[in-house]
């Protein structure tokens, strides 16, 4: 039902608000002096809130890191958790200003859903968790299966390209939100779960008997998830995409929550570009010029963020493989701060 | 209401005339011209709504238009009463028919069941014997005062999931299981002859329906009585039978086997489905058992009495006398009652049951970012269910209705 009071906002905001999608988020950020980011209802690692109500998580980090370089204060963000039926139309709406929320990027999301995607915060593809017991070695030998999956996902989708194309049968048993569709695999109305791989791993944790469970080896999709603004707003969309290469750039040079106020004084040009040191870069974003220094400083570069979250120093230990630095054999490649 | 012909200046000048006040004093005119600014003011507001929703959505390069109905889904549906699969590329048009029978399906069933559930509960509510009368008005106070979301929930996680797994289902006898995939039965499958059966079983039904007409006919003529119930029990079970057997036996029936995950044959009646049903019919029922019993305590005591004076028995005395006097009391209602049903099935989202809001305002919509149309189509839908249900109870009321002359 909450779904749904979300949804008739979003249509009256559609019908009677004015149009959003002019280039004035940016603006209506700095005047409201706070973000409104969109995020998961609840997802361990990338967004979850902890029993204080303080939010958590690779995701909710990005939201602090916008605010942090429009603010200098990363505290200066609400959340609004997003189911992912709701998730675009309350972006489009204008009732978040961004959406950082696991969301894959794709062809049609990104050119008519009314939005634009801006950053791969984490390379992800789809897999399937099933119960020990059944012995099941390889997701090939689900033909005839249960499989829970949430609806509006891309993976609902990859779901039924993966039995057809390998002449499987199965059952699709869809639910609403993430939540409903882990209780449903849990008490046994499905034989598989089917989600982001970094979602399984994060789901397991929160099963009744996690060791009962095992996470298959195929990965069958492409999951590039990345944050996401209003079509039409590239100042704004500008802005957060360059956060995001910020936060990379400076794992690559070294730069650390730590060392950010030695490393202002590097003799390294290209760390002093990057730190506001030398040049007039935060001008154009329309920031202050240290942005990078409090991205740095109160959120961290992209590997600290990563590892505290989803990596080594967090209860899921996903291994950073994909999300590696290109120069450490991984995909997260950022344009240089010039 | 007042229309601008009938406040005519010489209606003013004769208001004037008589010292009844000027011009702009004159009621007429003036409910005339509040009307006309409120209906000017309300199409401005839907102007400027249609304006707006249709410059903003340009502004975000997407259009309005329905033609996404023909798009493949690319997505599956696990309860299909026609055709769909993401192999055939079913498109979003399939899936919306495919969402609206389901929902239908589960509205249909609930009426039914729950109008015959609420009448037996009404009926014991006043019965004589204190334990049934108890037991009934204790299901109607506890079942009317929990919100039927809860109940739903309660049905589908707390009585179905914790079912076993389909390899050790529980067993029925005659190929019947229940498994936390739901209740798997026989499915018959029907083969060459089969439709003489069909061909017997309406006859029997149309032989059933002319021998009540004649044994009425014959009763109020002569006052003997015939068992008709029992002659068309009879023969609307009989004579398909004898024809299925002259026939060589066509029908038969698939029995479900367990086999690897799942059973492989029979037909699966899924367990969100039975959640809702239960939940809805339960629910509904409390409610249909209260209308019941105020529209036989309707019926003054003094009928009931006459009746039994004229020698007529307990039952009779309720089939003949209480039942078709209530029924007018009743029927206006009830009808809500069916409109409240059909509406709440739309709860089904909460359990993953896929009726039209769960695939086509859910999953279709997100897939196909069309919004607008596609909330706009599911009202239309929901307000034409309710319609055609008011219409026929309607007529249904219009015939149960006093005939006044």
């Amino acid at each position: 039902m909450k779904h749904f009071f979300v949804f008739v906002s979003a249509c009256l905001a559609m019908a009677f608000g004015t149009s959003v999608a002019d280039a004035q988020t940016l603006n209506q950020v700095k005047q409201r002096g706070q973000l409104i980011c969109g995020t998961n209802t609840g997802l361990a690692g990338f967004a979850l809130p902890d029993a204080q109500g303080n939010w958590a998580g690779l995701d909710i980090d990005y939201c602090r890191a916008i605010a942090a370089a429009i603010f200098g204060d990363a505290t200066k963000v609400k959340y609004v958790p997003l189911d992912a039926t709701s998730r675009f139309e309350s972006l489009k709406s204008g009732a978040v200003d961004v959406l950082v929320r696991n969301t894959t990027w794709t062809l049609s999301r990104d050119s008519s859903q009314g939005l634009d995607f801006e950053a791969t915060n984490y390379y992800d593809g789809q897999g399937f968790m099933v119960r020990k017991k059944m012995n099941i070695n390889s997701a090939l030998e689900l033909n005839g299966a249960s499989v829970c999956v949430q609806q509006g996902t891309t993976t609902e989708l990859n779901l039924a390209d993966y039995f057809r194309s390998n002449k499987m049968k199965y059952e699709v048993v869809a639910f609403k939100s993430d939540e409903e569709t882990v209780k449903a695999y849990d008490s046994g109305r499905c034989d598989a779960f089917t989600t982001d791989a970094s979602g399984l791993a994060a789901e397991r944790v929160k099963l009744s008997t996690p060791d009962d469970h095992v996470i298959l080896p195929e990965i069958i999709s492409k999951e590039p998830l990345a944050s996401s603004v209003r079509k039409g707003d590239s100042q704004w969309g500008t802005l957060v995409r360059w956060v995001h290469f910020a936060m990379v750039d400076a794992e690559e040079a070294g730069v650390t929550s730590k060392n950010v106020d030695e490393m202002m004084k590097s003799p390294s040009p290209e760390v002093k570009r990057m730190l506001g040191v030398e040049g007039k870069f935060g001008d154009g974003l329309g920031v202050p010029n240290d942005w990078v220094v409090n991205i740095i400083k109160q959120v961290g570069n992209y590997g600290e963020v990563f590892d505290r979250n989803v990596g080594a120093s967090s209860p899921l230990k996903l291994p950073r493989g994909l999300n590696n630095l290109w120069s450490k054999g991984g995909l997260q490649y950022a344009p240089p701060i010039r | 209401m007042s229309t601008i012909g009938s406040s005519s200046p010489a209606d003013a000048a004769a208001l004037a005339a008589t010292g009844r006040g000027s011009f702009f004093n004159d009621p007429k005119v003036r409910g005339t011209f509040w009307q006309v600014v409120l209906v000017i003011l309300i199409g401005y507001l839907l102007y400027s709504a249609v304006e707006n929703a249709r410059a903003n959505l340009a502004a975000k390069g997407q259009v309005f238009g329905f033609d996404f109905l023909s798009a493949p889904g690319g997505f599956d549906i696990n309860q299909h009463l026609i055709p769909f699969s993401s192999e055939e590329g079913s498109t979003y048009g399939r899936a919306f028919l495919v969402g609206l029978l389901n929902t239908l399906l589960v509205s249909g069933i609930g009426i039914v069941l729950a109008t015959i559930l609420g009448f037996i509960i009404g009926i014991a509510r006043l019965s004589t014997n204190w334990i049934v009368a108890k037991v009934s008005q204790i299901y109607v106070e506890v079942i009317r005062n929990i919100p039927l979301l809860l109940q739903l929930i309660f049905w589908y996680n707390a009585v179905l999931k914790p079912l076993p797994n389909p390899r050790n289902a529980l067993s029925f006898g005659a190929g019947i299981f229940l498994s936390n995939r739901g209740l798997t039965v026989p499915e018959p499958t029907f083969g060459p002859g089969a439709e003489n059966v069909a061909y017997a079983f309406v006859v029997a039904l149309l032989f059933a329906f002319g021998f009540r007409h004649w044994a009425r006919g014959r009763q109020e003529r002569t006052g003997q009585q015939y068992p008709t119930g029992l002659v068309a029990l009879v023969s609307i079970i009989g004579l398909p039978l004898l024809v299925y057997f002259l026939s060589g036996r066509p029908i038969h029936f698939d029995v479900p086997v367990q086999k690897g995950f799942n059973f492989s044959g029979g037909l699966q009646v899924y367990p969100e489905l039975v959640a809702l049903v239960l939940g809805l019919v339960l629910y509904t029922a409390a409610f249909i058992a209260e209308i019941v019993r105020a529209g036989i305590q309707a019926v003054s005591r003094g009928q009931i009495e006459a009746a039994h004076a004229l020698g007529l028995r307990q039952k009779p005395t309720l089939n003949l006398v209480v039942i078709p006097q209530a029924m007018r009391v009743i029927t206006p209602p009830l009808t809500s009652q069916f409109l409240n049903l059909t509406k709440n099935s739309s709860l089904a989202v909460a359990i993953g049951y896929p009726d039209l809001v769960q695939i086509f305002a859910g999953t279709a919509l997100n897939q196909s970012a069309k919004a607008i149309e596609i909330m706009l189509m599911t009202m239309a839908v929901y307000l034409a269910i309710s319609l055609v249900t008011s219409f026929v109870m309607n007529i249904y009321n219009r015939r149960m209705a006093l005939v006044e002359r």
